[in-house]
């Protein structure tokens, strides 16, 4: 708390780089008015959000606001799972044993070193006509209750399309695991021995020692990074569009092409993944300054 | 080798212990025991394996050679048995080692509710039961890196207590903390010997060693070099590398 260092206030350089910037946003909507003579034109953009129900005359949601809330279903089942997974594959890499450590070195080389496009495309359907099925999603879905339908209808979206979702989900959180995994295994590593051995002599077992000391304590140290990582699930989400899971980027490009309105509908969107990720950003702030609330 | 007559039976016992840090051969045929009750104090020169001998009396490091017994159980390959001793042994170290996340009563629970079974609410009782002993019941609250060292090291000692050990290890329990904190640590260490728990203490703090041990034992090079009550240890040294290491931390 003691260690921040006094703000300096802004100095003439800072003004002239302010100038500079503001100049060139300034010229880059000069060309866009007059080079390229874009006929700016918002009318459709609303009625994209909410729209009228010719039937009923209620309001209901439209494509754009689906598709966020999609993204934000994706979104937040992404992070627990891949979350989940990558503190588990943090600590087969910090493992002991050689078997943990090769499978988690094995499984963060391997997701790393290809780009996530083809990734995507193979374990799409490997987890689509493979996994999913397994699972026996179908299955239970088929023998639900109304009212547990209408529960998993808030959590996960339109019921027929679950299958579908749940493989966008799963495909995006085994990406995402790796990365997570990297940066929870910075925090375990930073964890002094003697934390450990403190723990060992109040009899606690490894795996007690592992959750009531020593992820906590990494977590903690590492929440600026994981910060980034799960702004950067957020936005990746569009890649499951893909492989047609109907989420923000997907539906945005169907009203883009049908609107021919392509400025104004990828402005809208890129201010609605801003607002999602800059949220969590302000969340996961406040999640770090009580994370070093104890550090001194 | 002998140790302080005494009626009752031995907490520890060790027998031809031996330990190599790869070439490095750290502890050399080491045989000591310890009886309910009884104070040690080891001491010796840096790098003589003081820390090391106590540290596999927990399981903490383990021994190449010999016989450990710890409250009649042998440590040995058997993971059961470590387990069976580690919760009976406490230690305190010289960088205390609490953990930083968790306050100074959580601190204490969480080896008395997770490793015993106990519940929280009873757990917490006995916390303030030891922080009270240790003088700092008002900071059970707050987190370790609000505590000065010495506060903090009194915690660790009321964390292992915690733990109702048989015996408690201490490992230079007052070297890392600034010379003003020194004797707020040492008064505990003094009250909980008079209290009858037994303990082995590896320190530099001479003028506690004389007030609480029964028996001092000098080690150098890997080796129990003398061992003795303290008026014969400090008195009239038998041993040469004893007569030097004492005139060398003495002379002050």
């Amino acid at each position: 708390m003691s260690r921040r260092r006094r703000r300096r206030g802004p100095t003439a350089l800072d003004f002239v780089v302010l100038a500079a910037v503001l100049a060139a946003i300034g010229y880059v909507g000069y060309r866009v008015n007059s080079v390229l003579v874009y006929q700016w034109d918002w009318s459709a953009i609303p009625g994209y959000f909410f729209r009228r129900d010719p039937k009923t005359g209620e309001w209901v949601a439209n494509l754009l606001v689906k598709g966020l809330t999609t993204t934000v279903r994706i979104a937040f089942w992404g992070m627990i799972i891949s979350t989940v997974l990558g503190v588990l594959l943090a600590f087969a890499r910090t493992s002991r044993r050689l078997l943990p450590r090769l499978i988690g070195w094995a499984y963060v080389g391997f997701i790393r070193n290809i780009p996530p496009v083809p990734f995507l495309f193979l374990f799409y359907f490997f987890i689509s006509t493979q996994l999913v099925p397994m699972l026996g999603i179908d299955r239970l879905l088929a023998q639900a209750s109304p009212g547990t339908l209408s529960v998993l209808r808030v959590l996960f979206g339109e019921i027929a399309l679950i299958p579908n979702f749940a493989s966008g989900v799963f495909c995006l959180s085994l990406l995402m695991a790796a990365y997570i995994a990297e940066i929870v295994r910075a925090g375990i590593q930073s964890i002094a021995r003697g934390q450990y051995e403190a723990g060992y002599t109040i009899g606690l077992s490894r795996l007690q020692i592992a959750w009531y000391i020593v992820l906590p304590q990494a977590v903690n140290r590492v929440v600026p990074p994981l910060t980034g990582q799960l702004i950067t699930l957020v936005k990746d989400s569009s890649l499951v569009a893909l492989i047609s899971i109907q989420e923000l980027s997907f539906l945005a490009m169907e009203i883009a092409i049908s609107e021919r309105r392509f400025f104004e509908v990828w402005l809208v969107t890129g201010l609605m993944y801003f607002v999602i990720c800059y949220s969590l950003s302000l969340l996961m702030r406040r999640l770090e300054r009580r994370a070093l609330a104890y550090d001194r | 080798m002998q140790s302080v007559p005494t009626s009752t039976a031995p907490v520890i016992e060790l027998h031809g212990v031996n330990k190599w840090f790869g070439e490095f051969h750290v502890l050399k045929d080491i045989d000591l025991t310890v009886h309910q009750g009884e104070r040690i104090v080891v001491c010796g020169p840096s790098g003589s394996g003081k820390s090391t001998l106590i540290r596999c009396i927990n399981g903490l490091e383990e021994h190449e050679a010999g016989r450990i017994v710890v409250g009649g159980i042998e440590l040995d390959q058997n993971s059961r048995h470590v387990d069976a001793i580690r919760g009976e042994v406490g230690m305190v170290f010289q960088q205390f080692n609490l953990f930083p996340h968790l306050t100074v009563l959580e601190n204490c629970t969480l080896g008395p509710i997770r490793s015993r079974g106990m519940g929280r609410r009873e757990a917490e009782a006995l916390a303030m039961q030891y922080l009270e002993r240790v003088h700092i019941p008002e900071q059970a609250q707050k987190h370790p890196g609000q505590l000065s060292g010495g506060q903090q090291q009194r915690v660790a000692i009321a964390r292992s207590l915690c733990m109702k050990p048989r015996v408690m290890l201490f490992d230079e329990p007052t070297s890392a903390l600034d010379p003003e904190m020194i004797k707020e640590v040492l008064d505990v260490m003094v009250d909980l010997a008079t209290s009858g728990m037994t303990m082995v203490c590896v320190t530099h703090e001479m003028g506690f060693a004389r007030t609480v041990a029964d028996t001092m034992v000098f080690m150098d090079a890997g080796s129990i070099i003398e061992t003795g009550p303290p008026a014969e240890f400090f008195g009239a040294p038998r041993n040469d590398r004893t007569k030097l290491f004492l005139s060398q931390i003495l002379t002050h």
